[in-house]
């Protein structure tokens, strides 16, 4: 599979969007997977936390957009506080999930949550669920 | 002494029983915590997305709550809330126009809301406001012979900036159960991450996490777990079901807030424990290290 | 001054496509006091400082301003130049039409301006200028290496192989440094110790060397040629002047405390000396831990020896040496593997760093080449490097990339395969550095023949599971997090300054960066001198380096010390501060003002009296002293207040 690599995806609104968003410099990540060997829900994930930023170094959206990857982030911070460059991936997770739910494409449907685990769930389990998985 | 308290919506419900026994057990300790009037929902978890401010309502206005009741600082004993509040309070700090702007769209607030709220947690009061000499002095029924292994998880050790404790090797939880002479397990899955929130959509992923966390304990010898958060007790303790049913062999272990083991151990009464609410039993256990004597009522 | 040239230089289109020097040329022809100007395409070439030459000459000039680069440029040259046509090279100024004009602005009217000015203003301060010589000082030939590793070893060999004596001080009882803890050295695979023993033996021997081993400097005073310099000698009770260093007390020493040779891996003795081929090779007895020394009792090593060469009452000693130059070559340290959290805080035995590697493997390492692991003993059949721990990591420890590391790992993963050929050495990597001669080709052959497995990606964590180590890295190349159950790990710590590095560079007054490294005097072109005249730079004191750079290094700095020493004297710039004794009234603000300590007050007259040849002529004195007595030779206040009416076009 050949990429096409050119101006108007590199320096295109994308990433510059994810790091309006994120607040992070995404050119900072060197790639090193320090991120991604770390990672407790790794073992679903489709595409690594670290290849993650490379996709968006590399301007490809979709592909980044489509990743099961940043639906399986659970938002632990273990990355952040590991990165040798001190980029929060964390935020840049949060920035790619809200770019999807802010097109109204929710992750979970709260009427398919089976009633009965319902009261037994905490309810920030719910909230925080909720919070990542929908706008 | 007396705290502000705000409890979030989880210590009313399924979490009753840590709030039920952290707040006799401090009234022994001699801290009064005392519940905000008018609290709301935090809105866990605090969103990382730089250009939204309507999420960080929620949590802005419990702090304005506190400065309505003219105190300074504000403990929580979930760590969600704890992360949440803490990092919200961090932002507008930092950020003056972003506060603005908060406090412009609450603008029926009577209180403006201006960064000067010290947000805690309940492991801090005990280490600061009670200190580990004292709690070791008040404790009349030692939990000795329990080989208990402590459970972070990962909000209150992160990110860099809310951390609590050191997040590569912290110790608080550890010096709270040594001084209610508990013997300490160490496990090297103490810090990684439950699975959080995904226990609503993927519970696959969090059994795969309790499974890890929970027989890296047992190997190590533990007999117990003590947790500090609602949803991670939610997670190693109910879930417990979901990971025999997938791992044939998989012994269950009782989990416990650590506030529960702090009642116990200052001679409280069982029922402060609200052991009703927990998923493994744990009487077992404590009538086997001779801790209680009666059985499940 | 009535015959003043101004040579306008061009710079190719530098200046003249922005400043109009032809305008320029005629505004200067009418100036007061000069007589000629003129302007050409290249002042600094062959044809522009020949034409210079001619135009002194036969205009008879009394002084030359060249209006061109930065003086930081060419001063030197057009000074040098004008001397060879018999005029006073101080009556040589440059006014700087480029960087601080036509470079910097683009309106032609604008620039021309001024230029004129820049230029004028210059002639007004020549007008003033004295002829000046430069000051000579005498020179002690004589230099100090501080450090004995093998760049101090190597550059106190050059010095005295051009004929100049060397004091060779080391802290340690032996010279050899770090080199000598090595187990084999890359990409030869030589034994260090069987390289470095032949030069620290004819470093011994030569005639024109002094080691000054188990010695510290202690206090430094006066400047380049002329340093007074304290050591202090440490007491190692033992006399070196009877001891045959035969080792009977050594055998017979009952205290056991873990070896810094070894890198806390093995045991030495209380006395010891630091490995067989130690230069010298007396020993020492470490006073923290001798039965004797501390509680009165044992005393064996006396009994034993037969020359009475054990002296538990031997003191510290100091002597004061003279030398003309300095080469610091202290090297480096590893980084504490405690610092890191995600590693283990350096709690755990098997987890071990560069320098503790290297003696698992030395022959004559603890386990004597046997690579076993320091927990237990057994030898470990899968082993972990982890590169980058600590280096590049601005966030957690040090920016810099410490060079080293990628081969260092590639060796040590070889000589591993080599010792147990049945175990697996992997490597967590994220580049391979292998940019020296031959350096790539043994990283391939590492790979290839030895079958060292290279993972790209860094460690996340390394944790103890059972008695083995879990270690939880990544393969960026295969999008995978790996997990190994390792036997033991090696981390490449990063490389940092030796210890005291920074105390000794406070004691010295010399710059260092935040890492601790000293600061060379331009990165480029500069990389063995320091900022301060006299000192120079060798080996990883400066930057983390391998064995063959620090040599050459050495080497290099070792021929600026005989440069220096090549001269009979030595020359200052004569553009320093005077008295003018009769208007001082020893008021002393300049002395407190001065950064130099370069002025004193008289203690008869009680009139301030510089020494020229500390002063840097800095000018700071000349601004605070209160009544004018001190100026700046050529940068007179009268000088300067005209040269501001001119630039100021008032």
């Amino acid at each position: 599979m050949r990429t096409i690599i050119q101006i108007k995806e590199v320096r295109g609104s994308f990433p510059a969007k994810v790091q309006e968003i994120s607040g992070q410099n995404i050119y900072a990540c060197y790639q090193c997977g320090k991120c991604s060997a770390g990672c407790p829900s790794i073992s679903e994930m489709d595409i690594l936390p670290s290849e993650i930023i490379r996709l968006v170094q590399l301007g490809q959206e979709e592909e980044s957009l489509k990743s099961k990857t940043i639906w399986l982030c659970a938002s632990c911070f273990t990355c952040e506080t590991r990165c040798p460059k001190g980029v929060d991936l964390a935020k840049i997770m949060e920035a790619l999930r809200v770019m999807v739910l802010r097109k109204n494409v929710d992750q979970v449907n709260p009427l398919e949550i089976p009633r009965s685990i319902l009261g037994e769930l905490p309810q920030i389990a719910l909230v925080s669920g909720f919070r990542k998985f929908t706008s | 002494m007396k705290i502000s308290y705000f409890p979030g919506c989880t210590l009313k419900t399924t979490a009753k029983n840590f709030e039920d026994s952290t707040l006799a057990s401090l009234k022994v300790l001699g801290v009064d915590l005392v519940e905000l009037p008018r609290w709301n929902c935090c809105g866990t978890v605090y969103s990382l997305a730089t250009d939204d401010l309507m999420h960080h309502l929620a949590p802005v206005r419990d702090l304005i709550r506190v400065k309505e009741e003219g105190a300074k600082r504000v403990v929580t004993l979930c760590s969600m809330c704890y992360n949440t509040l803490k990092q919200a309070n961090d932002l507008v700090k930092a950020d003056p126009e972003k506060l603005e702007k908060i406090n412009q769209f609450m603008y029926r607030e009577e209180v403006k809301y201006d960064g000067s709220v010290q947000v805690s947690h309940l492991l801090e009061v005990l280490r600061d406001e009670v200190g580990w000499e004292a709690l070791k002095k008040k404790v009349t029924r030692p939990l000795k012979g329990l080989r208990i292994a402590p459970y972070y998880g990962c909000l209150l050790l992160r990110p860099t900036g809310v951390a609590l404790d050191d997040p590569e090797e912290p110790t608080l939880l550890e010096k709270v159960l040594e001084a209610l002479g508990v013997e300490v397990v160490d496990y090297p899955y103490k810090t990684e991450c439950c699975g959080s929130y995904h226990t609503i959509t993927n519970v696959g992923l969090v059994i795969e996490r309790t499974y890890t966390i929970l027989t890296s304990a047992s190997q190590h010898g533990a007999e117990a777990i003590a947790v500090s958060c609602p949803l991670c007790d939610f997670n190693l303790d109910s879930r417990q079901k979901e990971v025999e049913d997938k791992f044939s062999g998989f012994e269950k272990i009782p989990v416990f807030y650590f506030s529960q083991l702090l009642s116990l151990a200052l001679g409280l009464d069982v029922e402060t424990c609200r052991f009703d609410l927990s998923f493994v039993d744990p009487y077992a256990l404590l009538q086997a290290k001779s801790v209680i004597s009666e059985g499940r009522s | 001054m009535r015959r003043i040239g101004v040579f306008i230089c061009h710079c190719g289109l530098n200046i003249a496509g922005v400043v109009d020097v032809e305008k320029l040329t005629d505004e200067m022809k009418t100036y007061p006091g000069v007589s000629y100007a003129t302007n050409y395409i290249y002042m600094c070439s062959d044809p522009g400082q020949d034409m210079l030459k001619e135009v002194i000459k036969e205009k008879n000039l009394e002084g030359v301003v060249v209006a061109a680069c930065s003086p930081t440029m060419h001063e030197l040259t057009f000074r040098n130049t004008v001397a060879q046509a018999g005029l006073n090279p101080y009556l040589c100024e440059m006014a700087n039409i480029r960087e601080q004009c036509s470079w910097v602005h683009k309106d032609r009217g604008v620039a021309t301006k001024k230029a004129a000015l820049s230029t004028k203003t210059m002639v007004e301060k020549l007008k003033l200028n004295r002829p000046l010589s430069p000051l000579t000082l005498p020179l002690t030939k004589r230099a100090l290496v501080i450090g004995g590793g093998i760049a101090g070893i190597q550059a106190a060999l050059d010095i005295a192989d051009s004929g100049y004596e060397v004091l060779l001080l080391e802290r340690k009882q032996s010279i050899g440094g770090h080199m000598a803890q090595l187990s084999e050295t890359f990409p030869t695979l030589d034994c260090p110790q069987c390289i470095e023993t032949p030069k620290m033996v004819q470093a011994s021997q030569h005639p024109k060397i002094k080691i000054l081993a188990y010695s510290e400097l202690e206090d430094v005073s006066g400047y380049v040629g002329n340093f007074k310099v304290k050591i202090k000698k440490k007491a190692s009770f033992v006399d070196p002047d009877k001891c045959t260093g035969c080792g009977q007390c050594i055998e017979k020493c009952p205290v056991k405390v873990p070896s810094e040779f070894h890198a806390l891996l093995g045991q030495r003795k209380a006395i010891y000396t630091l490995f067989p081929q130690a230069v010298p090779n007396k020993p020492v007895i470490d006073k923290e831990n001798c039965l004797y020394l501390t509680k009165g009792k044992c005393g064996a090593c006396a009994k034993i020896c037969s020359l009475e060469a054990i002296d538990f009452d031997q003191k510290e000693s100091f002597v004061e040496e003279d030398v003309g130059a300095i080469i610091i070559a202290t090297g480096y340290d590893l980084m504490d593997k405690a610092r890191i959290g995600e590693y283990g805080y350096g709690q755990y035995e098997d987890v071990i760093d560069g320098l503790q590697i290297e003696r698992l493997l030395a022959p004559t390492g603890p386990t004597e080449g046997e690579v076993r692991r320091p927990s237990d003993g057994k030898i470990p059949k899968e082993v972990v490097f982890v590169q980058c721990v600590g280096s590049r990591d601005p966030e957690h420890h040090y920016p810099y990339c410490s060079k080293v590391c990628c081969m260092y790992t590639i060796k040590q993963a070889m000589l591993y395969k080599h010792a147990v050929p049945d175990g697996q050495a992997y490597v967590f990597y994220m580049d391979t550095r292998c940019d020296g001669k031959g350096y790539e080709e043994f990283l391939q052959r590492g790979i290839e023949e030895d079958g060292v497995l290279y993972l790209r990606g860094r460690v996340s964590r390394i944790f103890k599971d059972g008695d083995g180590l879990k270690v939880w890295g990544a393969d960026t190349l295969t999008r995978r997090k790996i997990e190994i159950s390792a036997d033991m790990v090696v981390l490449a710590t990063a490389m940092v300054p030796s210890e005291g590095a920074k105390e000794l560079a406070g004691k010295l007054r010399l710059a260092t960066d935040e890492y601790g490294f000293f600061s060379e005097a331009h990165p480029k072109l500069r990389p063995v001198e320091s900022l301060t005249a006299g000192y120079f730079l060798a080996g990883a004191a400066q930057a983390p380096r391998d064995i063959p750079e620090a040599v050459a290094q050495a080497s290099a700095a070792a021929s600026k010390v005989v440069a220096l020493f090549s001269k009979d004297n030595l020359y200052h710039e004569p553009i320093v501060a005077s008295v003018d004794e009769e208007i001082c009234r020893g008021c002393g603000q300049c002395v407190e003002t001065c950064a130099y300590e370069a002025i004193e007050l008289d203690p008869r007259t009680k009139i301030a009296r510089v020494n020229e040849v500390i002063c840097e002529g800095c000018g700071a004195c000349s601004v605070a002293c209160p009544s004018g007595a001190m100026q700046q030779r050529n940068f007179t206040r009268r000088q300067i207040l005209e040269m501001v009416e001119v630039a100021t076009g008032t």
